[in-house]
C-alpha cells in the first residue's frame, strides 16, 4: 500500500474521521449520502434498511472441485460460511439479507446442499426477506425461496454483481479484491466516491489485489480500500498511475 | 577423463584402500569387456581398488560404496554395467543412473561417452531430466538406451505411466549417486518408493548407492536397502590442505558480503588453475560476483553459477569451465555435488561453512588428482563467522562428522507415492504394502498408517464423508483405480517433494522475445518500480514491467543495484559446529583466533556474558523504536525458531505485544513494542508445553509445514504459470484450509503429518525442552542500554518471522492511519456534498 501522490486531489484530512475509525472494529462510511457500515466479516450493514449485505459465497466450492476430478478439500467451507453468516445477521439484527451474486459456486451447489445446511439456510431465511442476485457462477437459486434478481435498486443505491462503470451508487461483488498491509494480505471493500466493491465473504475464495487492472475502470481516487479480518482498516488507495504492485 | 580413473603412475603414492585389489583385470568372472581393457591400457589407466571392488560386488542385490568427491566413485558404480553390456549389447534398459542434480546427469552421459566411443562399445546412454523435450522423452519411453542418466522427479514421472511394466521389466541395475545428499530429504524417500516399485517390475534388480563420506553408514545402507546392502569403503585419501585465507583487511563487524577479501581471494585465483568460490545463498553469490568483478583488474575470466539462472547461462559456464576457459567460477549449493567440472585445484569457502559433512565435501571439489591433497580456504563474511570457522577447521582435522538421523519415510511422500502408483495404473492395496515396507524409509510403516494414506488419497479422509460419490480412488473389482482417468494428468502435474517459492523468469527486453537471464522470488519482483535496479547473472538490469508473468529488464551498466533475493537454501548449522563454537566461547584467550576476532569476544565478556555450555544467556535491550530480547540457546536453528514461536506467544499472553523475532542456530532475538523486564518467567518449560499444542494452531511455520504437506500430499495443487495466469479468484490461501480442518476436522491426516514434522525437523520441540531443562536454574539475565556484541548480527538475519496478535493489529492501524493522514484522505463519499460523475 503507498499513500496517494501528495495528496493533490483529495480534501483536506477529518480528524473526526480517524477517531471514528479507531473506536470500533466497524467502519461506517456513506455512499450516495446513505450511511452504512462495513463489517470485518466482510458484510454490510445499511441500518436504515436494516439490511445486510454479502457477496460471493461461493458455498459448495469443495464439491464442485471434487466433481471435476480436483483435489478433495476438507468439506467445511459451508458450514464456516454460514457460521460467519449466522454471527452476522444475530448481531446486526438484519431484516433482510441480500447475497450479491455468486452465492453458490455452480447451479449444481444448491442441489448438492446437504439437508443440514438446506435446514440452516431456511432457519435464516426465515421471517427476513432475502434477495439472490444472479452471479456469473450461478443463476439465481430455484428451490430455497427468496427473491431472484439481476439486480435490486434500494433508494439510491443499485446492488448488482458486477459492478457497471457506466452506473454510479452501485454496490457490487465479483472481483473478490484484497490489500496487503504491513505483509499481511486481507479481503477488503474497494470504496470510492460512487461506488463500492465488496470483498468475497465464502470462505474459500481467493482475491484481486486491489491494483489490479480490473479496478482502473471502476475506482476513481481518491478512494479507499477497508480491509477486513479482525478489525475494518482503512487505507487510502493508490492512483490509477501508480504502476507498483500494492502487495 | 583423469577425473574418473587413476593414472597408474600415481599408485604408488596410494594407500591401500578398505576394498581387495588385484594387479590383473581379472575379476572373478566379471571380465570388462576386452576393447574396454585394451583401451584403458593405450591410455595407461587402471583402476582404483574400490572401482576393482564393485566389479567384485557386482552380483550383490545391494551396495553402498563410499568415496571421498573425486575418487571415481561415478565410474565404479557403472563399471559393472559395463562389464555386462560387453561390447555388442542386446537392445533394452539395463542400468538406471539417478542423480539428484540434472546437470550431474548430463554430465555423466559427456564423461562416460569417453570409455564407451574410445573402447568402440555399442552401448546408448542418454540422459532425461526437466530440461529433455517432450520428442525425446516419448521416443525414450518407445526405446529406452541401454543406460539411462535420470532425476527422481523425472523418475517418479515415468513411473506415473501405465507403460513403465514395459520400459523397467529387463531393468538389472539401479546406480544412485550422492546418496547421501538424497537421504537428507524427502527426495530420497521418494525416491525409495520408487525403487522398492522397480523391484517388482524387474526383481532381479541389484542396488547401488555412491556416497560421499558420511557419519553413519550402515544407517544409509538401511536407506538403500533394509534388508541387507554391503558397505565398501574407498580410501579416503590425504588430508586436505585446508586454512583461513590471509587478508589484510579484518572481516566487518556484521553483513554477509566478504568484499574485504577480495583482493586476497583474486590473488589466489590468480596463483591457481581453477577456483570454486562457494557461497551459502544465491544472492550473496551474486553481489560478490559484482564486487569481484569490479575488482577484478587482471581481467580474470571468472563466471557466475547458481540455480536461479537460466538453463542457457549455466550451459554456458559449465562447458567453459570443461574447456579450461574459466580461472574461477563463483558458484552456490549448485555446484555441490557431482563430478568435477574441470581442473578445480582450489576451494573457496565464503560464509560460515555451516556444517563440516558438507564443508568436506565442498573441499574435495578441488581434488582433480584423487591422490593429491584438495586445497580449501575459508574466508568469514564477519567475525561471528571467524568462529564457526575455525571450530569447523579443527573439526576438519580431527575427522569428525555431523550428521542428524532422520525419522521414518513422511507419510504426505506416501500419499503422492500411492497417487502415482493409481496414475499407472489399478493396484492392490496388500501388494503396496508389501512392496512399500522394501524401502528403506519406509520399513516399519504400520498398516494403519498406509491404510489412513490409501483412504486420503481416495476420499480425501474426512470425518465429514462428503465426497463419497466423488471419491478421487475408486475400489473396483478389489483394485484402486482413478474414478476419472483425467485426474492421472492432474497428478503428474504435481509430482515431486521440492516446494518451490513462486518465481517469475526474468528475461532482457526486446522486440525477439529477450533472452532468459534467470529467475527471481515473485515476492522480490512485486516490490520492483520500473527504473529500480537489480543483478542477476552478474548483470545489472534495469526492471521495465511484469508481462506475461516474465520480468522484463533491460542492461543497466554502472548503477548500484538493488538486491535479487533468491530462494536459495539456508543451510543450518550443525550441533557440532554449535558445541564446538561454545567450547572456543570459553576459552580464557583466544589465540587461535585473528586479534580483531578476539577483541570483540572479550568486548562481549565484558558488556555482556560469553555464552556458556549449561547455561542460557539473555540479553535486553532497546533498538530503533523496538524492545528486543535475545536467548543464546544454541540449540540450532529449528529448535531456536520453535522457542522463539512459544517465546512471543507467552508474550502475547503477557500483554508484551511482540512483533516478531528471527532465529539463527545460536539465538533467537525478539521484538515488541514493551520491554520484557522478567524473561524467566517465559521460559517455565510447564507453561511453555502446556501452551505447545495450542500454539501448534497457529503459527506461520506450522502454516507453511502444512502447505508442503499439502502439495507433496495432493491436497492442493501445485502453481504451475498456466493456471497462475487463469485468475487468481480461483486459488486461495492454504492458510484457509489448514484453519478450517483445525476448526471443523482436527484429527485429519494432514495435521498429523503437519504435526509431525513439526515436532522433528522444523520444530524440533524435544531440543527445546532438552535445552531449557538443562539450564533451568542457570540463566544469567543482562539488560542492556545498546544492543550486544555478540546480538548485533543477529539484525542482519533474513527470515524474520512476524507475530500476527495484538502486536501487529496496533501497528496496522497506526500504518492505516499513517497512510490514510499523509495521503490527506478521508472518507471519499461525504454526505450531501458527493458530486454526481457522469454516468
Amino acid at each position: 500500500m503507498r499513500p496517494l501522490n501528495g495528496g493533490k486531489h483529495s480534501p483536506p484530512l477529518a480528524r473526526s474521521h480517524l477517531t471514528r475509525q479507531n473506536k470500533g472494529m466497524n467502519y461506517p462510511f456513506t455512499l450516495a449520502a446513505q450511511s452504512l457500515t462495513a463489517l470485518p466479516s466482510g458484510a454490510i450493514h445499511w441500518p436504515a434498511q436494516n439490511l445486510l449485505c454479502v457477496s460471493d459465497l461461493h458455498l459448495g466450492k469443495s464439491l464442485r472441485m471434487a466433481r471435476r476430478g480436483g483435489s478433495l478439500l476438507p468439506p467445511y467451507e459451508v458450514t464456516a460460511t454460514l457460521t460467519k453468516l449466522d454471527a452476522d445477521i444475530t448481531a446486526t439484527g438484519a431484516k433482510h439479507i441480500l447475497c450479491l451474486g455468486d452465492s453458490f459456486d455452480d447451479a449444481q451447489a444448491e442441489t448438492d446442499l446437504t439437508p443440514d445446511h438446506r435446514i440452516w439456510l431456511t432457519r435464516l431465511m426465515a421471517g427476513r426477506a432475502w434477495t439472490w442476485i444472479a452471479g456469473n457462477h450461478d443463476p439465481a437459486p430455484l428451490t430455497l425461496g427468496g427473491t431472484n434478481k439481476n439486480e435490486a435498486t434500494i433508494g439510491p443505491l443499485t446492488f448488482r454483481h458486477i459492478a457497471d462503470p457506466a452506473q454510479i451508487h452501485d454496490i457490487s461483488g465479483h472481483y473478490h479484491p484484497k490489500a496487503r498491509l504491513k505483509t499481511q494480505s486481507r479481503p477488503c471493500f474497494l470504496l470510492d466516491k460512487s461506488r463500492l466493491i465488496m470483498p468475497a465473504y465464502g470462505t474459500y475464495t481467493g482475491g484481486l489485489w486491489a491494483d489490479d487492472a480490473a479496478f482502473k475502470t471502476l475506482i476513481t481516487p481518491p478512494a479507499i480500500a477497508i480491509l477486513t479480518g479482525s478489525q475494518c482498516l482503512a487505507l487510502p488507495l493508490t492512483s490509477g498511475s501508480q504502476t507498483r504492485r500494492l502487495r | 577423463m583423469g577425473i574418473c580413473i587413476g593414472r597408474s603412475g600415481h599408485k604408488g603414492k596410494r594407500k591401500q584402500g578398505l576394498c581387495p585389489a588385484r594387479p590383473t583385470l581379472y575379476l572373478g568372472g566379471m571380465n570388462l569387456p576386452p576393447p574396454l581393457t585394451q583401451w584403458l591400457a593405450t591410455r595407461g589407466w587402471s583402476l582404483h581398488p574400490h572401482q576393482v571392488a564393485m566389479l567384485y560386488a557386482a552380483q550383490n542385490p545391494a551396495t553402498l560404496l563410499i568415496a571421498p568427491t573425486g575418487g571415481g566413485k561415478t565410474l565404479a558404480g557403472f563399471m559393472p554395467t559395463l562389464a555386462e553390456l560387453g561390447a555388442t549389447p542386446p537392445p533394452g534398459l539395463h542400468t538406471l543412473y539417478l542423480s539428484p542434480l540434472k546437470a550431474l546427469a548430463a554430465d555423466i552421459r559427456r564423461n562416460l561417452s569417453t570409455p564407451i566411443e574410445g573402447a568402440e562399445l555399442a552401448i546408448r546412454v542418454e540422459d532425461r531430466t526437466g530440461d529433455t523435450t517432450q520428442t525425446q522423452r516419448r521416443r525414450q519411453r518407445a526405446d529406452p538406451p541401454h543406460i539411462l542418466l535420470t532425476t527422481p522427479e523425472s523418475l517418479a514421472l515415468l513411473l506415473s505411466y501405465p507403460d513403465a511394466p514395459r520400459i523397467f521389466a529387463n531393468l538389472k541395475r539401479v546406480i544412485i549417486d550422492e546418496i547421501h545428499a538424497l537421504a537428507e530429504s524427502k527426495r530420497g524417500d521418494q525416491l525409495m518408493l520408487q525403487i522398492a516399485r522397480l523391484q517388482t517390475l524387474a526383481p532381479g534388480l541389484r542396488r547401488v548407492g555412491l556416497s560421499a563420506t558420511v557419519e553413519n553408514p550402515p544407517a544409509l545402507a538401511q536407506f538403500l536397502a533394509p534388508e541387507h546392502c554391503d558397505i565398501l569403503n574407498a580410501d579416503p585419501g590425504p588430508a586436505p590442505d585446508i586454512a583461513m585465507l590471509h587478508t589484510d583487511d579484518a572481516p566487518p563487524w556484521a553483513g554477509n558480503g566478504a568484499h574485504y577479501a577480495i583482493p586476497a581471494i583474486l590473488a589466489q585465483v590468480a596463483n591457481h588453475k581453477t577456483t570454486l568460490i562457494f557461497h551459502n545463498t544465491r544472492a550473496q553469490a551474486e553481489l560478490f560476483f559484482h564486487a569481484l568483478w569490479l575488482q577484478n583488474e587482471g581481467n580474470l575470466p571468472i563466471a557466475i553459477h547458481h540455480g536461479s539462472l537460466a538453463r542457457e547461462q549455466r550451459a554456458r559456464v559449465e562447458s567453459a569451465m570443461v574447456a579450461g576457459q574459466l580461472r574461477a567460477v563463483v558458484c552456490t549449493g549448485s555446484l555441490d555435488l557431482g563430478i568435477d567440472w574441470g581442473d578445480v585445484d582450489l576451494v573457496i569457502q565464503v560464509g560460515a561453512p555451516k556444517n563440516v559433512k558438507r564443508l568436506v565435501q565442498r573441499i574435495g571439489r578441488a581434488n582433480h588428482r584423487y591422490n593429491a591433497p584438495s586445497k580449501a580456504r575459508l574466508v568469514p563474511a564477519n567475525r561471528f563467522e571467524v568462529i564457526e570457522c575455525v571450530a569447523a577447521l579443527e573439526a576438519v582435522q580431527d575427522r569428525t562428522l555431523d550428521g542428524d538421523p532422520r525419522g521414518p519415510g513422511p507419510l504426505d511422500v506416501l500419499c503422492q507415492h500411492i497417487l502415482a502408483t493409481a496414475a499407472a495404473g489399478p493396484f492392490d492395496a496388500d501388494h503396496l504394502y508389501a512392496e512399500i515396507k522394501t524401502a528403506g524409509p519406509y520399513a516399519h510403516l504400520q498398516r494403519p498408517d498406509f491404510d489412513a494414506c490409501v483412504e486420503f488419497t481416495a476420499t480425501g479422509g474426512y470425518a465429514l464423508r462428503a465426497y463419497d460419490k466423488w471419491q478421487r480412488l475408486m475400489l473396483r473389482d478389489g483394485k484402486w483405480t482413478l474414478r476419472d482417468p483425467r485426474t492421472a494428468a492432474i497428478i503428474r502435474q504435481n509430482l515431486g517433494t521440492i516446494i518451490d517459492t513462486e518465481t517469475l523468469k526474468v528475461r532482457l527486453k526486446n522486440r525477439l522475445g529477450g533472452m532468459p537471464l534467470g529467475e527471481v522470488e515473485e515476492a522480490f519482483a512485486s516490490t520492483l518500480t520500473p527504473g529500480d535496479t537489480f543483478l542477476i547473472g552478474g548483470q545489472i538490469v534495469r526492471f521495465d514491467g511484469i508481462k506475461d508473468l516474465t520480468v522484463e529488464v533491460t542492461r543497466t551498466p554502472g548503477r548500484d543495484p538493488k538486491v535479487a533475493v533468491f530462494n536459495g537454501t539456508k543451510f543450518a548449522t550443525s550441533t557440532l559446529l554449535a558445541d564446538r563454537v561454545l567450547r572456543i566461547f570459553q576459552q580464557p584467550n583466544w589465540s587461535n583466533l585473528p586479534t580483531h576476532t578476539a577483541h570483540w569476544l572479550a568486548l562481549q565478556r565484558e558488556k555482556s556474558n560469553l555464552p556458556a555450555p549449561g547455561r542460557l544467556l539473555i540479553e535486553t535491550f532497546p533498538h530503533d523504536g523496538r524492545e528486543h530480547l535475545t536467548l543464546y540457546g544454541f540449540a540450532g536453528r529449528n529448535a531456536q525458531q520453535t522457542l522463539g514461536l512459544l517465546i512471543t506467544k507467552r508474550m502475547e499472553e503477557e500483554g508484551l505485544a511482540p512483533l516478531g523475532f528471527v532465529a539463527t542456530d545460536y539465538a533467537t532475538m525478539v521484538w515488541g513494542l514493551d520491554p520484557v523486564l522478567n524473561p524467566i518467567t517465559l521460559l517455565n518449560p510447564e507453561n511453555l508445553r502446556d501452551g505447545f499444542e495450542v500454539w501448534l494452531a497457529g503459527n506461520a511455520v506450522m502454516k507453511r509445514t502444512f502447505r508442503n504437506a499439502a502439495v507433496i500430499a495432493g491436497l492442493i495443487e501445485r502453481q504451475n504459470q498456466g493456471r497462475r495466469k487463469s485468475g487468481r479468484q480461483a486459488t486461495f490461501s492454504s492458510d484457509i484450509l489448514y484453519d478450517t480442518l483445525r476448526r471443523f476436522d482436527p484429527d485429519h491426516l494432514l495435521l498429523k503429518i503437519t504435526r509431525t514434522e513439526a515436532l522433528s525437523g522444523m520444530v524440533d520441540f524435544a531440543r527445546v525442552e532438552d535445552m531449557l531443562t538443562r539450564t533451568q536454574n542457570n540463566i544469567d539475565v543482562n539488560h542492556l542500554p545498546h544492543v550486544s556484541p555478540l546480538a548485533f548480527p543477529m539484525f542482519l538475519e533474513r527470515g524474520r518471522i512476524p507475530v500476527l496478535g495484538k502486536g501487529i493489529d496496533r501497528l496496522m492501524a497506526d500504518e492505516a492511519a499513517r497512510l490514510m493522514a499523509a495521503a490527506g484522505v478521508t472518507d471519499p463519499s461525504p454526505p450531501a456534498t458527493t458530486p454526481a460523475r457522469n454516468p
